[in-house]
């Protein structure tokens, strides 16, 4: 800040003690609604279009018809699905920025059951199997970092960078071995006919499963993360290792298991993604919902139930993009600059909840 | 062939060296900025449509003028890649917002700026292929010095480059000279090891973090530049850039934060990122998948650098204490 020592600062900057929830919403929203106004002056700088039919083209994009509206729930439910996955480690400020590697794992372990196992074991057994080992994968693969991170402190936000890139290149190795037609390097539908391993359409809904599977994990992990035992051990570690140790809680301990829940979460996640919506599996299967879940988990102060909420903005805006940039006969990556200006707002929003502007009345001495 | 991969290998780690020496400067001032990939994107489409420009508002494209080709590109991919670091500055320093997140965010940002003015031209040229060729300033931007292809393999591997490959390595020594032997460098490593204690100091942190993240975004940006108007010979096509950016952070870790370790460690990145091309050769029954598991080689030796570093804990190698943290005076 400013450091003049004749002149007096005209400001000085204060941390909030507290801020009502309703006012800190009020700063969020009113974020999004700056944000969207900054986006509307590039959109017409770029189109030349009335901005408010390009809002409400991105509307109903969106939420237009039925089927857009369950796509829409989908994708939500998978976004928020890696994002309950993140939040147990963010909470204890384990930077885990390897969700993208771990639900690849998750998925290929889904693959590699559908495809090898598919048609030999009865329905109930297969699921059983795909959901059992695909969980595992997801733990495996956030265990490793989080053994180092507890025996030597190995910074987790580097490890978990790298392991992202080397589950992705396991996925193209597996994508090569079993490519249909062989050498495409592509897996494709896996058992089309038989629709072994895949989830069954629930009242006609091929997603409704997954969204109620989500749904219920939302409701676990709030109830894990805020009335369990563990759930606070997480919290103090979070705040300040030097405290858990002091309090008797073997920090080690629950770095490792958090991990282990975290990528469970993620393995779920593979499962959700592979059986229930894509039926195959490719490099960009998570599609960077890996790191989307971060700020997702993020903006919503790591509770699950705002994540929601927030999870929901996001997908809303990606879709709404979209629209925009086919109706506008614009480039599909509009949509992600929409979305990054629109998060650099929600980003920058935070500070005006966490510190309070004081303004030095002139000739005032403190 | 030998010689050949050498050079080539040499040409792919520019990129990388540009982008690890960008954020070592970034990361020694404690800001861990995962926009890097983002910014070389914003970097590399910066300079082409600087490079568009003017080839467009040329009459006659033979009469190009060789400073004109190389300036203006040059500037805008330095003003493209310095916004960026400034938004992750203010967001980060100023408002003190989450680092990964924000950093996160900018990549986001980076990527989708990149392929959306990349595709807009694309549309503008009515191209047939998916890609803008800027062969004019492209030949400018590579251009060698005139005797190396007459001195055989020394030839090959040591000289036959362009200026912004020297640059590169030049840069990198610059840094490290900066970095440990000055007063300067000196400050930006207290600011990244302990801003309190150099608030303390005197040292301006806000300063250092906004002047390191900036600096960092710019020599980062010319990666994309080089990568484009040499490398890619002036051919933009969307997403070719690829996951460079996060094998340049990649790199940062295997060199242990040395911008002159990363001028070997780039060689070797660049030379692991396309030796499966050269196996086929050499190698009997080296199918597709085969070169799928070796693209996993730089990352696996990046994490077992990190391991290793991070089990030895001498001071000198580690990561900057206050890596990836927010700094608020009043706070403590």
């Amino acid at each position: 800040m400013s450091n003049e020592k004749v002149k007096e600062p005209f400001m000085h900057i204060t941390k909030r003690a507290d801020i009502s929830r309703g006012k800190s919403w009020l700063i969020r929203i009113a974020s999004i609604l700056v944000a969207l106004v900054f986006c509307a002056v590039i959109i017409v700088l770029l189109t030349g279009e009335n901005p408010l039919s390009v809002y409400i083209t991105m509307f109903k994009g969106a939420v237009g018809t039925t089927r857009r509206i369950w796509s829409l729930l989908q994708n939500v439910a998978m976004l928020l699905c890696v994002s309950l996955a993140v939040t147990p480690a963010f909470r204890m400020k384990f930077w885990n920025i390897g969700a993208e590697g771990q639900v690849l794992i998750g998925g290929l372990a889904t693959t590699a059951c559908m495809i090898l196992l598919g048609n030999k074991l009865p329905t109930p057994v297969l699921m059983i199997v795909i959901f059992v080992s695909s969980i595992v994968a997801g733990a495996i693969w956030a265990l490793i970092p989080a053994i180092f991170k507890a025996i030597w402190n190995t910074n987790e936000t580097l490890f978990t960078l790298m392991m992202n890139y080397i589950a992705m290149q396991i996925v193209s190795y597996f994508a090569y071995v079993w490519s249909v037609p062989k050498g495409s390097g592509a897996i494709g539908v896996i058992n089309p006919n038989t629709q072994a391993g895949w989830f069954p359409s629930v009242l006609n809904q091929k997603y409704l499963l997954n969204i109620v599977i989500v749904a219920v994990l939302t409701v676990i992990v709030y109830i894990y993360l805020k009335y369990s035992k563990h759930g606070y051990e997480i919290a103090v570690v979070g705040e300040s290792e030097n405290t858990a140790k002091y309090i008797g809680i073997n920090v080690k301990k629950v770095i490792i298991r958090t991990m282990l829940v975290s990528g469970a979460l993620c393995g779920i996640a593979g499962i959700l993604l592979v059986s229930g919506t894509d039926h195959t599996l490719t490099k960009d299967t998570a599609a960077g919902r890996g790191f989307t879940a971060i700020i997702v988990s993020w903006l919503a102060k790591f509770n699950p139930i705002y994540m929601v909420l927030t999870s929901l903005l996001i997908v809303f805006l990606q879709k709404g993009a979209v629209e925009i940039s086919s109706k506008f006969e614009l480039n599909d990556s509009f949509s992600d600059i929409i979305t990054g200006i629109i998060i650099f707002f929600i980003i920058g929003s935070e500070f005006f909840i966490n510190y309070k502007l004081n303004f030095n009345k002139k000739g005032e001495n403190k | 062939m030998l010689v050949q991969f050498i050079h080539r290998a040499v040409m792919q780690g520019i990129p990388l060296l540009y982008g690890s020496t960008g954020e070592i400067i970034t990361e020694k001032s404690g800001n861990l900025n995962l926009g890097i990939p983002g910014i070389m994107y914003v970097g590399g489409i910066s300079g082409v449509i600087g490079a568009f420009l003017y080839e467009n508002s040329l009459a006659d494209k033979s009469q190009a003028n060789a400073f004109l080709a190389i300036f203006i590109p040059l500037i805008a991919c330095l003003l493209g890649s310095l916004i960026m670091g400034l938004i992750y500055s203010f967001l980060t320093t100023t408002l003190r917002a989450n680092q990964n997140v924000t950093g996160l965010a900018l990549t986001t940002f980076g990527i989708g700026f990149g392929n959306f003015f990349g595709g807009s031209l694309i549309k503008i040229t009515n191209s047939a292929v998916p890609s803008i060729t800027l062969t004019v300033t492209s030949s400018f931007y590579s251009k060698t010095l005139p005797f190396a292809s007459k001195l055989g393999w020394f030839g090959d591997v040591f000289l036959r480059y362009s200026f912004l490959a020297y640059f590169a390595i030049i840069t990198a020594i610059v840094v490290t000279l900066i970095l440990n032997r000055t007063r300067i460098g000196l400050s930006l490593r207290a600011v990244g090891e302990n801003p309190a204690t150099a608030d303390a100091a005197g040292i301006n942190v806000n300063k250092y973090k906004y002047l390191a993240t900036c600096i960092g975004s710019m020599i980062a940006g010319l990666g994309g530049l080089y990568y484009v108007m040499d490398y890619a010979t002036g051919i933009w096509s969307n997403n070719a850039f690829g996951d460079r950016g996060w094998l340049a952070i990649a790199l940062v870790i295997f060199t242990v934060w040395r911008p002159n370790l990363s001028i070997f460690g780039s060689i070797l990145f660049g030379g692991l990122y396309i030796v499966h091309n050269y196996l086929n050769d050499i190698v009997p029954n080296m199918t597709m998948s085969k070169q799928e598991i070796i693209k996993i080689a730089p990352y696996l030796v990046t994490i077992i650098v990190l391991i290793i570093v991070s089990a030895r804990k001498k001071r000198e190698n580690l990561p900057p204490a206050s890596l990836g943290l927010s700094y608020f005076r009043e706070e403590r």
